[in-house]
């Protein structure tokens, strides 16, 4: 798959992710691990991406005698998800249109 | 490798990088393999799932500013010793201009792709220029010159106009691309800076 694609697909991935409840990073690995592989070093860069765009904010909560860090979705980032739900269901419809005709065969 | 092995590894490998930076990075990783201990697996395990030291710092370096980058990578990582400091400076006529080359050489490959994107735009502009002028013109020889050459200056107006408006759409996707092309050039020279295997 294209990088830029997948890049851009997996930050709206971690988005999904925490926007039900906040969660932590192993947690959103777990989630995450039915419907896509993400690595521990391709999750971070992505988090302190989401972090500095504003898309989500971090706090810290002990743990067992360690801090661990909290991700909190911000407004911003529930609109990110809109965004890209609008903009897929563009592209679904332009799908279905391209594999029209494969599908007849079948 | 365990826990403390590998965090002192990533931090050898992120040696340069600002001090708030590398402890977010530490901390990011010391919190996923204590999470993953705490889940039941074993402690070696968790570390080498983690990949690579070297890897993992070349991510996060990937995802700095160029300037940040290049400091970090050519930043020494011990006090330089006296010979070398003697050597440096005995070597700068032939470091010193091979480096201001390559970063002129840079700032013009940079520079180059901004100037055809404002050259393109200022192309678009004299059309509409021309256009503009062909039209006053026109509406000048109306009533000096009479119909005929009125109708060629309102025609060459026309003309530019017209070829004004489908360039500026040409030149949006051409820019577009252009734009692209400097963000590429920005990621393949950070690239160069932090060439696997490369532990200066």
């Amino acid at each position: 798959m294209d990088i830029q694609l997948k890049r851009g697909l997996l930050e709206v991935c971690v988005l999904a992710a925490i926007k039900n409840e906040d969660s932590y990073g192993y947690q959103i690995i777990k989630d995450m691990k039915p419907y896509v592989e993400i690595s521990e070093s391709t999750l971070y860069p992505i988090l302190r991406r989401l972090e500095s765009a504003e898309l989500l904010t971090v706090y810290s909560i002990e743990h067992s005698g360690r801090l661990r860090k909290y991700y909190h979705i911000t407004q911003a980032g529930l609109e990110r998800i809109s965004a890209f739900q609008q903009e897929w269901k563009e592209i679904l419809k332009i799908y279905q249109f391209i594999t029209r005709g494969e599908i007849d065969d079948e | 490798m365990n826990k403390q092995a590998f965090l002192a590894a990533l931090q050898e490998q992120l040696k340069g990088l600002s001090q708030n930076d590398m402890e977010k990075s530490l901390e990011y990783y010391s919190e996923i393999i204590d999470d993953q201990i705490e889940d039941g697996i074993p402690e070696e395990e968790a570390v080498s799932a983690m990949g690579a030291p070297e890897e993992i710092a070349r991510q996060i370096l990937m995802d700095l500013p160029l300037p940040k980058v290049v400091r970090v990578k050519t930043k020494p990582s011990r006090p330089l010793r006296v010979w070398e400091i003697v050597l440096l400076v005995l070597g700068s006529p032939v470091w010193v201009p091979l480096m201001l080359t390559a970063v002129i050489l840079f700032a013009v490959c940079y520079m180059v792709i901004w100037v055809m994107i404002f050259a393109l735009y200022a192309i678009d502009f004299s059309f509409a220029m021309g256009a503009l002028a062909g039209f006053i013109q026109g509406g000048i020889s109306l009533f000096t010159l009479g119909g005929t050459q009125a109708a060629f200056y309102f025609g060459t107006g026309l003309v530019s106009i017209g070829v004004a408006i489908l360039l500026f759409f040409a030149f949006n996707i051409l820019a577009v691309k252009l734009v692209h092309l400097s963000q590429q050039f920005i990621l393949w020279t950070k690239s160069c800076f932090l060439r696997k295997g490369d532990n200066k």
